[in-house]
């Protein structure tokens, strides 16, 4: 798999850095001064309930939401003054596949890489494509295509333009074990490459097993964060478990 | 800049595409713009003297209605089909995303007019094949795509998007639609140069101001 990390991203020493960020909709605080980090070459897993901010800190970091105050370096580049330039290094996965449901994943990506300005772009739709295991449904409509087919499209797209920094929110939401794995090699494919990967799960388990660092978010403050190697699955899924838990 | 054209095309190409393979809006404003037009034929007895008089604005009140639920539709399709967020995420300058939605809506809006203009024809005896009344209405399409653009996504966030367009839409374009009217009257009244070309030259330079400051305030729009 390709995915030699953009070469154009800033290097300063994180590909992502949060620092004192808060974001709130209308009265309803999301972010309260959020501080975290995930080094270049590493995987960062955010755990979390629903609402506790994982959503907002993934697309504050993609530039698709400001802050309120603080402030964001997404692959090494200030948002948002620099967002086109991190936009070009960042690829995102949200919760909506981002894909046009009467084109067909090819064309889909096709355009995608002409928005990109990709110099390679057919080229490279087909690789990422064939990488997702999207290939025999490339020529079908996205309409037609399975919920877990289309995140694979989704996750395609994502790293289309070669991505040092990668932000996928809740991926896992709707793939079968296969399509699992496939978006585990993706992470530790990026992380490996030397960029750096964050991504927001409910499954504790196998977002330790393919991080090397994690981060608690709780009612959009970092309860907790460290080495995944040495993190208690039990103890981080018991504490969000408790009444009023999340830590 | 090129990289921005090449944006912008990549953005009008998709949009054809998509809309030449469901025909969603096309249809939705075709049948609208029909109705708009039939209705008319109950209200009055289509004489001559008649038809000067309310001609010209019968054929803008149906291209107009028209327009706004054709630009109602340019983002929010994006909204709801969540590929506003893949636009935002691209390192394209906005005013490219800005131009390339502009020429989808533009098209569209051609395509509209042109298919309605025979209907004038048999519904009133109304002949649209007039060189003025083409370059009238080209004009004034091309400053109600550019507005259009800019305040479809304005609205495509808001609950009341169908209150807040045409309310936002009117004022906005008042200008446009008076020379539009004026000018199409005077086309169809046979002036040429001294009467519709006038008007003409008024449609032109509200164009150039629209162009402008909606490619220049869309990125504002297209930021949160």
């Amino acid at each position: 798999m390709d995915e030699r990390p953009a070469k154009r991203a800033a290097r300063s020493g994180y590909g992502l850095e949060l620092r004192g960020v808060s974001k709130a909709y209308a009265a309803a605080r999301a972010l309260r001064s959020v501080d975290l980090a995930a080094p270049w070459g590493s995987a960062l897993a955010l755990f979390g309930r629903n609402g506790a901010g994982k959503s907002t800190l993934l697309r504050v970091a993609a530039a698709l939401v400001k802050p309120d105050a603080g402030e964001v370096l997404a692959a090494g580049f200030t948002l948002p003054p620099q967002a086109a330039n991190a936009r070009a290094a960042t690829g995102y996965v949200g919760h909506r596949n981002m894909l046009y449901p009467d084109l067909t994943p090819e064309e889909n990506l096709r355009f995608y890489a002409r928005l990109y300005g990709l110099p390679d772009g057919e080229r490279r739709a087909a690789e990422v494509l064939r990488d997702a295991g999207a290939e025999r449904w490339a020529s079908r409509r996205v309409r037609a295509l399975s919920n877990g087919m289309q995140k694979r499209v989704a996750v395609a797209r994502a790293l289309l333009h070669r991505p040092a920094l990668l932000l996928l929110d809740e991926p896992d939401a709707g793939l079968d074990a296969q399509g699992k794995a496939f978006l585990a090699s993706v992470a530790r494919a990026v992380a490996e490459g030397g960029g750096a990967v964050v991504f927001a799960t409910h499954d504790i388990e196998r977002g330790l097993a393919a991080a090397d660092r994690y981060a608690v978010l709780q009612d959009g403050r970092v309860a907790a964060q460290g080495s995944a190697a040495e993190a208690d699955a039990a103890a981080i899924s018991d504490a969000l478990a408790a009444p009023g838990g999340g830590a | 800049m090129r990289a921005g054209l090449r944006a912008a095309l990549a953005v009008y190409a998709k949009d054809v595409r998509i809309e030449a393979r469901t025909r969603e809006t096309l249809g939705a404003t075709l049948a609208f713009a029909f109705v708009a037009a039939f209705i008319f034929t109950f209200a009055f007895d289509p004489s001559p003297r008649t038809l000067a008089a309310v001609g010209p604005g019968i054929v803008w009140v149906a291209y107009i209605f028209t327009a706004m639920l054709g630009m109602n539709r340019t983002f929010l399709l994006e909204v709801e089909r969540g590929t506003l967020d893949g636009l935002r995420l691209a390192p394209a300058p906005p005013e490219a995303i800005y131009f390339g939605k502009f020429f989808g809506l533009l098209t569209l809006l051609i395509v509209t007019e042109a298919l309605l203009a025979p209907a004038f024809l048999v519904l009133y005896g109304l002949s649209l094949l007039n060189v003025w009344f083409a370059a009238v209405a080209a004009a004034a399409t091309v400053g109600v795509a550019a507005v259009g653009t800019l305040l479809s996504a304005i609205a495509a966030h808001a609950r009341a998007r169908e209150a807040l367009l045409p309310l936002l839409f009117i004022p906005l374009s008042l200008p446009l639609l008076i020379g539009a009217v004026s000018g199409t009257a005077a086309a169809l009244d046979g002036e040429g140069w001294s009467g519709a070309g006038r008007w003409l030259q008024l449609i032109l330079a509200f164009d150039a101001a629209l162009i402008v400051v909606s490619s220049w305030a869309f990125a504002f729009v297209l930021e949160e």
